[in-house]
């Protein structure tokens, strides 16, 4: 028998009631391998204005580009005790930040690695259904041959690429930006 | 590499557009430009996965959290977590939060004039069974006012938030109850188009699960995305 995916619905302005238990700013702790890289940005709406009512969900693979998770069958190593998932909400000022290591390169639908990213999903007041968007790195020479980044105009690339920050070492800056010229580019994976 | 197996399509209006003016908030912080359809890759179809071991039991009963029993009509609310193709999906979890009964959210943002409960922190997590199965004993929330036009009130609803199997399964949505006056007129119930889809968010009266002389009984079962099957190797 068939069924039909149950509609989706605002998270609404009190998300952090029923979802603050599993945030966290950290999805590496102690002992996990990898490039460590703190990222931080802002998520702003269609006027400009920080919303002070998001939050992301963070998904990755481990340093080794593999994921925690049964359908991942490569022969890599797991990182023990790395989920690789991370919830972060926005600060009152529509400021977020945390702390992860840098994935390393996963399959790609072409044959290829992936260059290395972060899948991320935005929910807030005001969307019915959550935003897809990918993290990139700046200085990742496998960007250019990204099967998902080359999908994407060029024009509008640099909004999933975070940038190092010059004045704080390890820290990378990305933002959400909902509307307008710079609007980040938002996935479609048919919901 | 083999090609990756995908997520079955929603059928058309069964699923809520980004913008939907009647629901004010979305005007200013729905996407204006085409999303970018991507193909399916191992990153889409794993997610994070969660054991049993980080939910406590007493997470499900909201009624048990605090010394004292909160204010209100004790209800149950139980169902089943299955995807497209009726499987059951074990092992899930499934995170709530609501009003209490007063219609207000013990939360520093609502400033709605109803009383907050000490007794009663409207949260709770609990992880699906074998057959999918998922059970909390809650009070009923209330209704409650909101800005969004003149009089606007939302029905009583509990919000629901699942991962299921992969990034592509998340979900969350809202739970109402049946025979709510308020339904027909609430633009985020209202914002999917499909009438049948959107009344699948009422839960349905449920005898089977009411406890006589201690609770009433709703179900609410929730499907996720369905895996396409795989794809032909050449």
């Amino acid at each position: 028998m068939s069924l039909q995916a149950t509609t989706s619905q605002t998270v609404g302005p009190f998300f952090k009631l029923g979802l603050h238990w599993l945030n966290q700013e950290n999805l590496a702790g102690e002992g996990v391998a990898g490039e460590r890289v703190t990222i931080q940005g802002r998520v702003l709406d269609g006027d400009g204005v920080p919303v002070p009512d998001a939050i992301l969900e963070i998904w990755q693979a481990n340093a080794q580009g593999k994921y925690a998770h049964p359908a991942d069958t490569q022969n890599k190593p797991l990182a023990p005790s790395f989920l690789g998932y991370g919830r972060v909400p926005v600060t009152p000022h529509g400021v977020f930040r945390f702390t992860t290591i840098k994935p390393g390169p996963v399959p790609g639908p072409d044959g290829t690695n992936q260059a290395p990213h972060l899948l991320v999903s935005v929910f807030m007041r005001g969307l019915l259904r959550r935003l897809i968007t990918r993290i990139y790195f700046s200085d990742e020479p496998a960007n250019a041959s990204d099967y998902v980044l080359n999908l994407v105009e060029a024009a509008r690339r640099p909004t999933l690429i975070a940038r190092w920050r010059g004045d704080q070492p390890g820290v990378l800056e990305w933002n959400v930006v909902l509307q307008g010229p710079d609007e980040t580019v938002f996935f479609d994976l048919g919901l | 590499m083999k090609p990756v197996a995908g997520y079955r399509e929603p059928y058309p209006g069964t699923q809520p557009n980004h913008l939907h003016p009647a629901y004010a908030s979305s005007i200013k912080r729905a996407p204006t430009k085409p999303q970018v359809r991507i193909p399916y890759t191992l990153s889409e179809v794993t997610g994070p996965t969660f054991g049993p071991e980080i939910v406590q039991p007493k997470a499900s009963d909201l009624t048990r959290q605090h010394h004292g029993e909160p204010l209100g009509e004790r209800i149950i609310v139980s169902g089943r977590v299955l995807d497209e193709n009726s499987r059951p999906l074990a092992n899930m979890l499934v995170e709530i939060w609501q009003a209490n009964a007063a219609g207000r959210y013990c939360h520093e943002v609502d400033q709605h004039d109803a009383p907050l409960d000490p007794n009663f922190s409207g949260f709770g997590h609990a992880i699906t069974d074998a057959e999918g199965r998922y059970r909390f004993v809650t009070i009923r929330p209330g209704e409650y006012p909101w800005r969004n036009h003149y009089n606007a009130w939302r029905p009583a609803h509990i919000h629901f938030s699942l991962f299921g199997p992969a990034f592509a399964t998340r979900l969350v949505t809202q739970m109402y109850f049946p025979g709510d006056p308020l339904i027909p007129f609430d633009p985020i119930f209202n914002c999917t188009a499909d009438e049948k889809a959107r009344n699948r968010l009422i839960s349905v009266f449920d005898w089977e699960t009411t406890m006589p002389m201690h609770a009433l009984g709703y179900r609410f079962d929730i499907i996720l995305r369905g895996r396409e099957a795989t794809p032909m190797e050449d």
